[in-house]
């Protein structure tokens, strides 16, 4: 913290002893309009530290019709930059399917609303907060998570789970271990403190993130569907309020530097991290909810990247007004902070609302109570002018709606990846017997046990969660049922990197197939878009060709897309990440005493295998763990075979047919069998079919795939028929270990320990 | 039974234990906030719940220790009424004085969530007399300080008048350090107070209640407060 002011405090010293007194009236020959003293000039320089290029700057002063002001600059730069205006994105995103019967709320807005019927409402969305994890992980994971619990209670909802998508670089790698630790740590300390589940995820390791990890954190809330609250202001002359905690120096240019890749001064960023006060924000969630009950509020946006900024931009723009702001009112932690400071600060746990006037006392009051600050701090005008005031003096005066929707947009030029060589399972010998791979596979960084995760994550308080992590998905009532929702994190990097685009389809697959798997039917999606810097055309390439394997897959499957964030420049010193679009998926179930689970029930019953089994090795686990190689084309998406599939898996849970669901992904089958068995301590014989080599039909990673049990074969065989559903007996339940072919058998106990005991190892140091 | 559960800022399974009331004791519990002087007129009952009571930024349970209610509870407390707290609660009934000891970082020195296996050692208080003594009860953890110490006097006191009413054990009842995840002293998961009428424990109980849920194995806590008011009456 005292770091973060220091430099702060330093940067704007040094530029005033630089710059004193009205310095800047002459820039490119246009005259300023203000008369500003004691502020910097508007050099080339400060123009490319606050990450806008020549062009866009032309474009800001042909906008204005002057120079800006050193204030006005910082304003531009928080709304310009990548993280906030989606320039790289935004055409392409405009290409994916928003809409359902079932969509409320569609991209736009803090999150995403969904209807579930009995007048509730799903309140979700996914954001990453990777640069700054990357920097400082326990405050950069925890303000992730508040930034997202932030909003979905903007929205009026009350959080009931959230969900989190981790990608490290190499465990080998020296910084690893310290980045796990912190970011595992700082997202417990949030949501723990703050007290929503954290029902699920995942995580990987992979030598491309060792200069960015990616933190993706999901939030989902309850709210009631016609008390829904939105950012759009409405009506002139309605005060604008302050809420939460105070303005601090913290987190200034956070936007900015998420939006800008590393090079080797990464450490040095560490002043834009924001700190994180999850007590704050459970006193916030508490008092807005409660003003809200109240009817006191028009709008409210939650002051997330760009602060103060973005935020009143944002209301005064959607409703068409103008917004006017105080800032001698605004509640600061500091002294002496400037309107640039102000402006730009990213401290956390901070709300805007309009107030309905008639209710201000009232909402003050409730504010005071939870012991929050509470301040007017502007009003909404007519003028769709955004002005800020400062100590007597103007410091920005801007056109409202153009700051957001003249932001540039950039059809940037992009390069599809290189087709890679489909691989035939002939084609690769084993090295290793089917059960040493096995072992090898699920002792390996990225198929291991994430216990040691999840336990440092309270995933029961609220007293709703059906299914814990470690299964498909995540199963949470929905206040006292009998409905609940399935919740799932899902993406693929590796098959991304090989084919963006079956990559992208790829991830919406594998999250409508988790919900599927424990009887959930899929209703919609938040894409968090990971990826390098999209000023190069190869990375362009690969976000153009993933947005347009999601949008296929989304529309094939009806599983539209409600929100989203887009994190671009993951990038150290040239090396990309490798495309990470991860998929947070919602589902519904009418019946939470219904939902599967992946455990074996009972001895003797009949394991079935669900789809089509060619044996694709490419990409796959086992050839990157066992063979030492990483390539191929990934597996490709039938998304006609994954919705009959699914809606077929989804009909047998619902009449009973099935005793156990797992959907088959990384790994393969026999790493979908294995974690069956041990989470349920009974193993099971199990027979390859002949036609396809023994070790591709046990680890290919074919898609549109479940493992099913089954007390009674033959009406499942029978509907699979009548349907044309490729269905096999692949062997049966029972023993204590796992036996197939003519292999040593494998103690699931033994499995088990293997399971468990990577990461702890690992993270004690001791791997 | 009229219960009666404190809501502190920053304290987080207040629904969870007004849930587990409700469901057990028929009864809606009465929600007391921190700035209040007095509980409900007729409380039976005390509950304080877990969370993170003022962001548990000085020390766990400290602040609220000094909360304006909790004069109330002390002196409800003095009287012989009956309080449950529970995980934050517990930390806050040290810091108050209402129970000797103090609540460490875990062992580990990391937050644990996971279903833990507790020993019921004794069953004829208001808080086990729905148990055996000797049965195992599984109930969840979800905390980074439940490490239990005090002073090796107050220990055997404690042991001496059987005021340790759950241990973490295995789930055959053996005591091992294996299955006492966070360390504390003796595997010590809850204690009364002197008197019988104080109960602090980190475990959930409030988080197991519902069959339908999975589990129940926390009922038999708030089973067994409603039948001693049940008999009282």
């Amino acid at each position: 913290m005292a770091a973060a002011c220091s430099r702060a405090l330093w940067i704007t010293s040094n530029w005033r002893r630089d710059n004193p007194l009205t310095i800047w009236e002459r820039v490119e020959g246009i005259e300023r309009l203000h008369v500003i003293s004691n502020q910097p000039a508007i050099t080339a320089k400060l123009i490319a530290e606050h990450g806008l290029k020549p062009d866009e700057y032309e474009r800001l002063v042909k906008l204005i019709g002057r120079a800006p002001t050193f204030t006005e600059l910082g304003i531009f730069s928080a709304m310009w930059n990548e993280h906030c205006s989606y320039k790289s994105s935004k055409i392409h995103l405009r290409t994916l399917p928003t809409k359902a019967p079932w969509v409320i709320q569609g991209p736009g807005e803090n999150a995403g609303v969904i209807d579930i019927g009995d007048g509730l409402a799903v309140v979700f969305k996914m954001e990453s907060h990777n640069h700054p994890s990357y920097i400082e992980p326990y405050q950069g994971a925890a303000t992730g998570v508040g930034g997202i619990l932030r909003d979905v209670f903007t929205m009026g909802a009350r959080p009931i789970a959230c969900l989190n998508a981790l990608s490290f670089g190499d465990p080998d790698n020296a910084r690893t271990r310290h980045l796990v630790s912190g970011v595992v740590a700082g997202i417990g300390g949030y949501g723990n403190s703050f007290g929503v589940p954290t029902v699920g995820g995942e995580m990987r390791f992979h030598r491309r993130y060792d200069g960015n990890c990616l933190v993706n954190a999901m939030a989902v809330g309850i709210a009631e569907k016609d008390k829904i609250f939105y950012s759009a202001a409405s009506g002139v002359g309605m005060p604008i309020v302050y809420l939460g905690s105070k303005t601090g120096r913290d987190g200034i240019h956070g936007a900015t530097m998420a939006s800008a890749e590393f090079g080797a001064d990464a450490d040095e960023k560490r002043p834009t991290v924001q700190v994180g006060d999850p007590f704050s924000e459970k006193l916030l969630l508490e008092a807005c909810l409660e003003i809200m009950a109240k009817g006191c509020v028009i709008a409210i946006q939650d002051m997330g990247a760009a602060g103060l900024t973005c935020s009143a931009v944002e209301m005064g723009a959607k409703g068409d007004l103008g917004v006017v702001l105080d800032l001698d009112s605004v509640p600061c932690r500091e002294t002496g902070m400037s309107a640039y400071e102000m402006m730009l600060s990213e401290s956390q746990e901070r709300m805007l609302m309009v107030l309905k006037p008639e209710k201000e006392k009232e909402a003050e009051a409730i504010f005071r109570k939870w012991g929050l600050d509470f301040a007017v701090v502007g009003t909404t005008t007519p003028s769709k002018r955004f002005v800020v005031r400062h100590g007597g003096a103007v410091m920005a005066d801007l056109p409202i709606k153009e700051l957001g929707d003249e932001a540039p947009v950039y059809e940037r030029p992009h390069t599809a990846s290189a087709r890679r060589e489909i691989i035939a399972a002939a084609a690769i010998k084993p090295p290793l017997p089917s059960a040493d791979a096995l072992e090898k596979l699920i002792g390996s960084a990225d198929l291991c046990s994430k216990r040691w995760v999840f336990e440092q994550y309270d995933h029961v308080i609220l007293g709703n969660t059906v299914q814990r992590p470690g299964g498909d998905a995540a199963v949470v009532r929905v206040n006292e049922g009998p409905k609940a929702l399935a919740l799932t994190a899902d993406v693929t990097p590796r098959y991304c990197e090989a084919d963006p685009f079956e990559g992208g389809k790829q991830a919406v697959a594998e999250a409508w197939r988790n919900l599927s798997a424990v009887g959930a039917r899929p209703l919609a999606l938040t894409d968090n878009l990971n990826f390098g810097n999209p000023e190069r055309p190869e990375i362009m390439g690969q976000l153009v060709g993933a947005i347009r394997g999601i949008g296929e897959a989304a529309r094939a499957l009806d599983f539209p897309i409600v929100s989203g964030n887009v994190s671009l420049y993951n990038e150290t010193n040239g090396q990309a990440i490798l495309p990470t679009p991860t998929i947070g998926g919602v589902g519904i179930l009418d019946d939470f005493t219904a939902s599967m689970t992946i455990a074996f029930k009972a001895e003797g019953e009949s394991i079935l295998l669900l789809g089509e089994t060619v044996g694709w090795l490419g990409q796959s686990l086992y050839l990157r763990e066992v063979c030492g190689r990483e390539d191929g084309a990934p597996p490709p998406v039938d998304l006609a075979a994954e919705r009959r599939h699914g809606e077929f898996v989804r009909s047998l849970i619902r009449e009973g047919l099935v005793t156990a669901v797992h959907d088959v992904s990384d790994g393969g089958l026999l790493v979908a069998l294995a974690e069956m068995a041990m989470v349920s301590r009974i193993g099971a014989v199990l027979e390859a079919p002949h036609g396809v080599p023994a070790h591709a039909f046990w680890f290919g990673e074919d898609q549109a795939r479940y493992v099913l049990t089954t007390k009674d074969q033959g009406p499942v065989e029978r509907r699979a028929k009548a349907e044309a559903v490729p269905l096999i007996r692949i062997g049966a339940t029972g023993g204590w270990v796992l036996a197939f072919d003519d292999e040593w058998p494998l103690p699931v106990e033994a499995l088990s320990k293997h399971f468990e005991s990577w990461l702890p190892s690992y993270m004690a140091g001791s791997r | 039974m009229k219960s009666a559960v404190l809501v502190f800022p920053g304290i987080n399974r207040e629904r969870d234990m007004a849930r587990a009331l409700r469901l057990i004791s028929g009864r809606e519990p009465a929600l007391v906030w921190h700035a209040e002087t007095e509980l409900p007129p007729g409380t039976d009952l005390v509950v304080i719940p877990g969370g993170f009571s003022y962001g548990d930024y000085l020390r766990c349970g400290a602040i609220a220790a000094r909360a304006p209610i909790m004069d109330a509870v002390r002196a409800f407390a003095a009287g012989g009424g009956l309080v449950l707290a529970v995980c934050n609660g517990f930390q806050i009934a040290c810091e108050a004085g209402l129970l000797p000891g103090v609540l460490m970082r875990n062992s580990q020195l990391r937050f644990i969530c996971r279903d833990v296996y507790l020993r019921v050692e004794r069953s004829d208080t208001p808080f086990t007399r729905g148990y055996n003594a000797g049965q195992v009860i599984r109930v969840p953890v979800a905390h980074g300080e439940g490490n239990y110490i005090a002073d090796g006097e107050t220990i055997a006191r404690l042991e001496g008048e059987g005021r340790v009413l759950f241990r973490y054990s295995a789930p055959d009842g053996i005591i091992d350090p294996n299955w006492n995840h966070n360390g504390a002293i003796n595997a010590i998961a809850g204690i009364v107070n002197e008197r019988g009428n104080v109960l602090g424990m980190m475990p959930h109980p409030e988080n197991h209640v519902e069959a339908a849920m999975g589990r129940t194995d926390g009922r038999g806590l708030f089973a067994g407060l409603v039948d001693h008011f049940k008999l009282a009456a």
